[in-house]
């Protein structure tokens, strides 16, 4: 994971409360086999609309989101993450986030600071006054800045030294790397390995047919 | 301080106590994989370019997308094929060992563990499925996990995880003829609910749990996840030894004493202290089958379909009119006049060769009713052979039923074998959710037993319906009572079976 300090980049009104996971990514695109490339499935259900904020051209390549309160409600789908990040977007802020979205965002490195919602409004009003405005997010300093406004946000300090070290749950775990090999070195002769492979001897398996 | 066994073997796998709230972090033994919940796990690594740490401690194999027809040609459906691919694409880079469709050693993920003797006690056991539970027969710790989860686990061969609380589930006395640890479980969970376990491991004891087999101990575990438990055990004991004695991975010579000198060790102390208690007097149980949609809405086969007016508590009522809805009953209709179109017999629930030879025992010389479509679908391949070995195929077939190839098949309907809308099944499997086997399909979980028996009635029934008791022999073929209640611990089974013979000689 990349290490997470100070992120600009063209902010995002989206003008929309209780945006739930299944309105982030549809159930149609959770079967797909891959991690990556599901910035298509992204608010799949508005892109069609031109009106849409990200079909408008000055937002398109934006990354940093500004939802209303309750942000990434319902099913807790790791996907929401993986097609925001996809898209482009480093930082959502809202003022009001799902607990496990939440969650999962700090695991994925998709920042999620919690703006009152005053400031939320304030942010709105700068960044539809003049489309295409960027935005930078100190994560250090916990403040967002669009223009000459400067809002303070909140995370809490655990995600923060995550997000600021880049560690993911993986990495986090990496860092006992010596425990884990002391704890394998002392292991029982007795407990099974899958390799080298041990079987009975192999016999065909006729295939079954319709009757 | 005394401790009981889940207590015992999370704490021989501690790499590091957690403070302050943290998780502790635990050594996973075994890491069983397969293609739905592997892919994004797989892909996750090499995006970070990490290897899997200890190939050696990971098995995979094909079975929720697999055909049970035909599975030498191309698999049809594309994203099965996708998923398919992408697992043997991941085995290879990766270096994972993988029983593929066609090897020998294919099969359901949670028979191929067992099966090679690579699932033993005290070991803890992952996947990226929540029946990973049937494991915990063996006296492990086994338990389901998500996607991110496998990728942790590859990455690391550990997981971060908060202790669970535990509770004792106690089974007292013997099952009566005709009932099988199938309707031990369906009866703990209709007892305590399916969310009556949530955040417990469940451990089976008393002296009916001692007198199953080792397979039998498998569909009690699997179905824990059914009562809203993250995993289920019992204590390692004769019958687990001998299960595992002389199987491929099983230790050998030294190791074979030192594991199972401590493998005794792993109980739960008489004065352990669990969270939580249930008992359940074997005596009074009768063969169980499911009339709603969740597996808790369960009933002793004499009873009728319940009325919803009847019921006093509102969600409970409310829950019941919509299950009824779906399924199609008519509140009040005796259970045993509730006609089936499909019958299920298969799963890693209950598609193990005890079921099979089980099952074989009372359709033998007997011929299906006409409208019902039987399915047989052994858990895996080796399972299969085993079966054809003893000639059971030829008996199933000439009973009308179909003989497949193995997999997860119809317990959830991800590979063509699906029922259609409104067909109802009687199933031996372990979920009767909306829709699991087929869109609109309506599912009675039943034991191996009752399958059979409806199978060939054509309504949901238990051998003791078919009126002819002194002609079926409740008992295994080596004599021991049905499913392997108070079976003896497998050694060379005497089959006094006929074995297959040439289509044309019939
Ligand atoms: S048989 Fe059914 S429950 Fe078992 S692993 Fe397959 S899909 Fe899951």
């Amino acid at each position: 994971m990349e290490k997470f300090t100070t992120h600009t980049g063209v902010g995002v009104p989206l003008r929309r409360s209780n945006v739930d996971t299944d309105q982030i990514i549809p159930a149609v695109y959770l079967k797909r086999v891959t991690r990556t490339g599901f910035e298509d499935a992204l608010f799949a259900a508005w892109r069609g609309d031109p009106s849409f904020v990200l079909n408008q051209e000055a937002y398109s390549a934006g990354s940093v989101l500004v939802a209303g309160p309750d942000f990434g409600t319902g099913s807790s789908r790791e996907h929401a993450v993986w097609a925001l990040k996809d898209y482009g977007f480093r930082v959502v802020l809202s003022s009001r986030f799902a607990d496990i979205f939440r969650g999962n965002s700090g695991k994925q490195g998709l920042l999620a600071g919690v703006v009152a919602q005053e400031d939320i409004e304030i942010l709105w009003k700068v960044l539809e006054t003049r489309p295409g405005t960027e935005v930078t997010v100190d994560l250090e300093a916990r403040t967002a800045t669009a223009d000459d406004v400067t809002v303070p946000f909140q995370i809490d300090d655990y995600t923060r030294w995550r997000l600021m070290e880049g560690l993911d749950d993986i990495g986090l775990t990496l860092k006992h790397a010596d425990d884990i090999a002391a704890f394998e070195e002392a292991r029982a002769s007795w407990r099974p390995k899958t390799l080298p492979a041990k079987h009975w001897p192999t016999e065909t398996v006729e295939p079954a047919r319709a009757v | 301080m005394a401790g009981t066994l889940a207590e015992k073997v999370w704490e021989a796998h501690l790499v590091r106590r957690g403070t302050g709230g943290e998780p502790d972090l635990l050594y996973i033994d075994l890491h069983l994989v397969h293609e739905v919940t592997s892919p994004q796990a797989f892909e996750g690594l090499r995006l970070a370019g990490r290897p899997v740490r200890r190939p050696d401690l990971t098995i995979a194999t094909e079975d929720h997308n697999t055909p049970t027809l035909d599975i030498d040609r191309p698999i049809a459906d594309e994203t099965s094929r996708t998923q398919i691919d992408t697992l043997r694409a991941n085995a290879r880079e990766f270096g994972v060992r993988l029983h593929s469709l066609g090897d020998a050693d294919q099969g359901i993920v949670h028979q191929v563990g067992p099966q090679l003797g690579l699932t033993m006690p005290g070991l803890t056991v992952v996947c990226g499925d929540s029946h990973t539970s049937t494991h915990g027969a063996f006296g492990g710790l086994a338990f389901g996990i998500g996607t991110s989860e496998v990728e942790h686990v590859l990455a690391t061969q550990t997981l971060p995880l908060q202790p669970f609380k535990t509770m004792a589930i106690t089974v007292n006395g013997a099952l009566p003829p005709g009932t099988t640890s199938k309707d031990i479980i369906l009866a703990v969970i209709a007892k305590i609910g399916t969310g009556g376990g949530q955040g417990y491991v469940l451990e089976y004891r008393g002296e009916a749990i001692r007198k199953l087999s080792m397979e039998a101990r498998m569909t009690i575990c699997n179905m824990s996840i059914e009562a809203g438990a993250r995993a289920g055990m019992i204590a390692p004991d004769e019958t687990t030894f001998e299960y595992l004695k002389g199987r491929p991975h099983a230790p050998e010579g030294a190791d074979w004493d030192a594991a199972v000198e401590y493998w005794k060790t792993l109980r739960s102390d008489d004065d352990a202290e669990f969270d939580a208690e249930v008992v359940l007097e074997a005596a009074d149980l009768e063969p169980f089958v499911t009339w709603g949609t969740n597996p808790g809405q369960g009933l002793p086969i004499s009873a009728s379909v319940p009325v919803p007016a009847d019921i006093a508590d509102e969600s409970e009522r409310v829950a019941a009119e919509r299950s009824l809805e779906y399924m199609g009953l008519e509140p009040g209709t005796p259970l045993r006049d509730v006609k089936v179109d499909t019958v299920f017999i298969g799963s890693c629930t209950n598609g193990r060769i005890e079921d099979l030879r089980s099952v074989a025992k009372v359709v033998k010389g007997r011929r299906k009713a006409d409208d019902v479509r039987v399915l047989v679908v052994p858990a895996s391949a080796r399972v299969r052979l085993q079966a054809e070995a003893e000639g059971l195929d030829v008996i199933f077939k000439d009973f009308g039923a179909e003989w497949r190839n193995a997999g997860c098949s119809m317990c959830l309907g991800m590979n063509p074998d699906q029922l259609a809308p409104g067909e109802r099944s009687a199933s031996t499997s372990n979920r009767n959710f909306e829709g699991r086997q087929g869109k609109g399909g309506r599912t009675h979980l039943v034991s191996p037993l009752v399958a059979a028996a409806t199978a060939i009635r054509g309504t949901l029934s238990s051998v003791a319906d078919l009126g002819l008791a002194d002609e079926v022999d409740l008992t295994t073929f080596d004599g021991s009572p049905l499913d392997g209640v108070g079976a003896p611990p497998i050694t060379e089974t005497v089959v006094d079976l006929p074995m297959p013979v040439p289509a044309g000689a019939r």
